[in-house]
């Protein structure tokens, strides 16, 4: 599962994909996506609002995920 | 209408005179005069928009100038509205200007919005975008929002036609400090100038009737591999019932007056005549300092508040950096002047660079 990374999300993870191998290890869920990622890299906990995008669009909490989705995490961003 | 002027669009198979005739009876407010608001306001006036709304208090500092590349350095200090408005101008001399030198607050939005088309969302912090967001909503404008982060940018058109808002992709505001802002992330001089252009090309197309808006999508700029992500998303019918403003919209403070100088200005600031405020306690002080600062001890600011000229920009300094950040979130709390900066670094990084 490919998942892109944007914004601070990209800082946080400190590069602009990740990865989950097949199985286990992979969410099945939005949520399940979120709820990872925040173990994995804790920074993710403080960010209030996250959208995620599943084949480029933006999906919620409950949608299913499958290995072949494209997902994006897309956190808000303020610069100007 | 001076058609000569706008003949090579005129021209233009799908604009022609119609277009131009559009721009011209179209106003647009443009929130932010910095990064995103230059060349949204750069274009917007050249190619003919008629009424052009600026609203911008805060003033051009020395680190504003390659990205901002409007104005010069000889601007430096100066308003950004004001400078943007008299080179507008000089641009061109048809279009309406109107300076709103003032932050846009809960109190103001809902009268400058009122007067415009549409409003661009080319500011640099997320209380004034949740609070553009729901005025426009309240007040049924659509409005281009664009911003930034890092080598990235966003791009969407909101409140469009019933289309979705900003709310339906972020409905919570960031907490302050959650996210950090072009200051303190940094940012590459043309990636704003990218997603401005941007933006004002779907205010022409959205005042010109062509093309597709990016209403319901969110285009992600990525300037380091040239790529685009378009991401499809849906009006949440709870936030398109908006009716008033809310009470707060916390943290509000425009992240421009958390602006920071290098340490490298600071003999520019010396030179002319800023107004330098040396927050170090009395010892420091007198062990060193630089000349024609004004000194004022962090745990005596409060009660000194009558020593600062808050007309003119204050430019904060200790040490490190870190007193004049405190000092600046004091003074905040008390002051919207012109402008509050706490040079970064402080002494220590300027005394290892320019010394």
């Amino acid at each position: 599962m490919n998942i892109l990374l944007f914004g601070i999300a990209k800082d946080i993870v400190g590069q602009s994909q990740l990865y989950f191998s097949e199985g286990e290890d992979a969410p099945s869920t939005v949520l399940e996506l979120k709820k990872k990622i925040s173990e994995k890299y804790p920074e993710f906990r403080k960010l209030t609002s996250l959208a995620i995008a599943v084949n480029s669009e933006y999906a919620e909490d409950h949608v299913s995920l499958n290995g072949f989705d494209e997902i994006a995490v897309i956190p808000p961003v303020s610069g100007g | 209408m001076n058609k000569e002027r706008y003949l090579r669009q005129i021209t233009l198979k799908g604009f022609g005179s119609a277009g131009q005739q559009k721009l011209k009876e179209a106003k647009v407010l443009v929130v932010g005069a910095g990064g995103l608001g230059v060349p949204v306001l750069t274009y917007l006036n050249a190619m003919g928009v008629g009424k052009i709304g600026i609203v911008d208090n805060d003033v051009v500092t020395l680190t504003n100038l390659h990205r901002q590349v409007l104005y010069a350095e000889n601007d430096v200090g100066k308003s950004k509205a004001l400078v943007a408005a008299q080179k507008l101008k000089a641009q061109n001399s048809d279009s309406e200007l109107i300076v709103y030198n003032t932050y846009l607050t809960k109190e103001n939005v809902l009268e400058f919005v009122r007067n415009f088309d549409f409003v661009v969302d080319a500011t640099d912090n997320f209380p004034t975008r949740y609070l553009i967001n729901d005025a426009c909503v309240i007040l049924n404008k659509p409005f281009i929002y664009g911003a930034l982060h890092g080598y990235e940018g966003q791009v969407s058109v909101f409140n469009f036609e019933g289309g979705p808002t900003y709310r339906c992709l972020f409905p919570t505001m960031p907490k302050e400090n959650e996210l950090p802002n072009c200051n303190e992330h940094g940012v590459l001089g043309i990636i704003p100038g990218i997603i401005g252009n941007l933006q004002a090309l779907e205010v022409v197309k959205l005042i010109a009737g062509l093309g597709t808006m990016l209403s319901g999508k969110l285009l992600i700029y990525n300037g380091l591999d040239q790529s685009c992500q378009k991401i499809k998303f849906y009006a949440k019918p709870e936030n398109l019932k908006i009716k008033e403003l809310q009470n707060f919209y916390e943290w509000y403070e425009p992240c421009t007056i958390y602006e920071t100088v290098a340490a490298a200005d600071l003999s520019k600031l010396l030179a002319n005549n800023a107004q330098i405020v040396d927050v170090r306690s009395f010892k420091e002080y007198k062990a060193y300092h630089l000349e024609k600062t004004l000194h004022i001890p962090i745990d005596e600011l409060e009660s000194n508040l009558s020593m600062i000229d808050f007309q003119q920009p204050v430019y904060l300094l200790c040490q490190s950096g870190k007193r004049s950040e405190r000092a600046l979130n004091l003074l905040k709390k008390q002051h919207k002047g012109k402008g509050l900066f706490s040079i970064l670094g402080g002494l220590n990084q300027y005394l290892a660079i320019c010394s």
